[in-house]
């Protein structure tokens, strides 16, 4: 008996502590479809004039348009740049490996203001504050960790024996990466693609400093929309991004289902 | 046996080396696959860290000085947002582990759908922008917002209570967004763990409290510390959160870099403020190397 109360008012809490988590974001959705200016809850009346300026204002177009021009660069350059290095941190011989290891988690681990003041001097110097390539750059630095990590950890699960039958059979290494050890790894590639376009197109404290005024990123002109009083497009735009954010959650539990789901058919 | 033996015997006896040695120059070249990456990092972050660090040690007038780090350190203001910043991310961390640890419980405990719940309300929080989560939060906080609406239709309140611009505003925020951090390191350790240690301790005569605070407390440590030490490290250098919901008077050590970056522009302190932060976190993560491995926590964590 006092096992079975136990579990339920762990439960309970257990839920509480899940609308705390999901509520505040969710509240957005409702709130897109406010009438009124004014920030009140409940919205007042029904109308779509949010979405409307989200799609006619230019300051939010062009925001978009930089967000995912910067984000799909991001997701090439770290992806690709992240996988080589996750090949030689698995399978080849690198000296002083653990300082390697840390150097690349290092843009995990500074904090944001710090990364975004240090980068803000350097890049400039080099005039690449306030352009595409600037934040191309900036967000690949902190996409790499993620993108490394993921791909190592399927690169270490797959059977190397495959590859190497490959190569044993007259393949050269590159051939055997591309028909061979590539296809095996794609779900991880793909989770870690995401992972990667996520990071640059969620950023904000990096882009504030080297957005500049004219490579302004969604983040950047959703920030500049609450600093001070709120833009009700805010609202608008958050529950975009809230849709795009389920699709990516299920996409991805859905990757992992299907890896784990071969792996077992596999075993 | 026979078998294997017969196919090793003619290569048994080629001399060690020359067999081992293109294959370590394989393997070296393989590795050089990580240069790339390395000096992208090293170039576009490492290189940055290092002027900033140099930056903090010079005067305004470009000479070599300690002038940065003295002001800091006599100027009462900066003192108190240093304070500050390390109060409100304790603040953050003890709730957090408060709320995070029986929620890491319940979520390893639950199955089928609920256990699908769980997860995805902490999982949720990782793929939704924080600006949209801010936004949230400033939906619901707000003076005429969900929460003070709802108190004041039950009649708990009179008058709706300020919680933006404020610190609390700042530990409400701050503590929902740093939530998984905690749960998840939290709920990996749980799993682990091995069951029948528990049932060994029941079966000896301990009783179920005795067991959690000497056997399933104990075991879950690690998680505790791997959750504690990000939450504390995310914290400390928090920034868009303090400067959405927190108010004038709750300024911490992010803000505090940004305004004389932007605002005053002084480099100087600004890299000066800035180092403090970076060997603080660095400081701690190095620190936490004995107890677990830096990069188990994220690979199941997003």
């Amino acid at each position: 008996m006092p096992r079975s109360l136990g579990s339920a008012v762990l439960a309970s809490f257990a839920g509480l502590v899940c609308l705390f988590l999901v509520l505040p974001s969710l509240i957005v959705v409702p709130m897109s479809f406010n009438a009124d200016t004014l920030l009140r809850f409940p919205p007042q009346g029904f109308s779509t004039t949010w979405y409307q300026a989200y799609f006619d204002q230019e300051n939010w177009r062009s925001a978009t348009w930089h967000s995912l021009a910067i984000a799909a660069s991001v997701t090439i350059l770290a992806t690709a740049l992240g996988t080589i290095a996750a090949l030689a941190l698995i399978r080849g011989r690198i000296a002083l490996r653990n300082l390697f290891i840390y150097i690349m988690l290092t843009p995990m681990i500074v904090p944001p203001i710090v990364s975004a003041v240090s980068m803000y001097g350097v890049f400039a110097q080099f005039r690449l504050v306030g352009t595409l390539p600037g934040m191309v750059l900036a967000h690949t630095v902190l996409a790499l960790p993620f993108v490394i990590i993921n791909v190592a950890a399927v690169l270490q699960r797959m059977d190397w024996r495959v590859e190497q039958a490959a190569r044993s059979l007259g393949a050269s290494a590159l051939k055997a990466f591309f028909l061979v050890t590539l296809p095996m790894i794609r779900p991880g590639l793909i989770v870690a693609a995401i992972f990667a376009f996520i990071t640059s197109f969620d950023e904000v404290v990096v882009a504030l400093y080297i957005s500049g005024s004219s490579a302004i990123t969604l983040p950047v002109e959703m920030w500049s929309g609450l600093r001070f009083e709120i833009n009700p497009v805010v609202a608008a735009v958050s529950s975009l991004l809230l849709g795009i954010s389920v699709a990516s959650l299920l996409t991805i539990s859905l990757l992992r289902r299907l890896t784990s789901a071969e792996r077992r058919a596999s075993a | 046996m026979g078998v294997s033996g017969a196919a090793l015997g003619p290569r048994g006896h080629e001399p060690v080396s020359a067999r081992i040695d293109p294959d370590r120059r394989r393997l070296t070249r393989v590795g050089l696959l990580g240069l790339p990456a390395l000096l992208f990092v090293a170039i576009f972050l490492l290189y940055p860290l290092a002027l900033l660090i140099e930056t903090s040690f010079h005067a305004k007038t470009g000479a070599w000085s300690l002038e940065q780090y003295q002001r800091i350190a006599t100027t009462p203001v900066y003192g108190l947002v240093l304070w500050k910043t390390a109060w409100v991310a304790g603040l953050v961390t003890l709730i957090d582990f408060a709320v995070g640890y029986p929620f890491a419980v319940a979520l390893t405990r639950a199955r089928g759908w609920w256990r699908l719940v769980l997860l995805a309300a902490v999982l949720m929080p990782f793929w939704t922008n924080l600006l949209v989560r801010t936004y949230g939060w400033i939906v619901v906080l707000h003076p005429s917002g969900l929460l003070n609406t709802l108190l004041l239709r039950l009649g708990l309140i009179s008058e709706p209570i300020e919680l933006v611009q404020n610190t609390p505003g700042v530990l409400i925020g701050m503590t929902q967004i740093m939530l998984p951090y905690m749960v998840l390191p939290i709920a990996a350790q749980i799993e682990k763990m091995d069951l029948r240690l528990l049932q060994a301790a029941r079966s000896l005569g301990a009783s179920a409290p005795r067991t959690f605070w000497h056997v399933y407390f104990p075991l879950t440590l690690p998680g505790v510390f791997a959750g504690a030490l990000v939450t504390l490290v995310l914290s400390l250098g928090f920034f868009v959160i303090p400067a959405l919901l927190g108010g004038r008077r709750d300024v911490l050590i992010a803000q505090l870099i940004d305004f004389n970056l932007t605002k005053v522009l002084n480099w100087e302190l600004a890299a000066a403020l800035g180092t403090i932060l970076l060997v603080v976190t660095m400081g701690l993560f190095l620190a936490a190397q004995r107890w677990f491995r830096l990069d188990s926590l994220w690979t199941e964590a997003r």
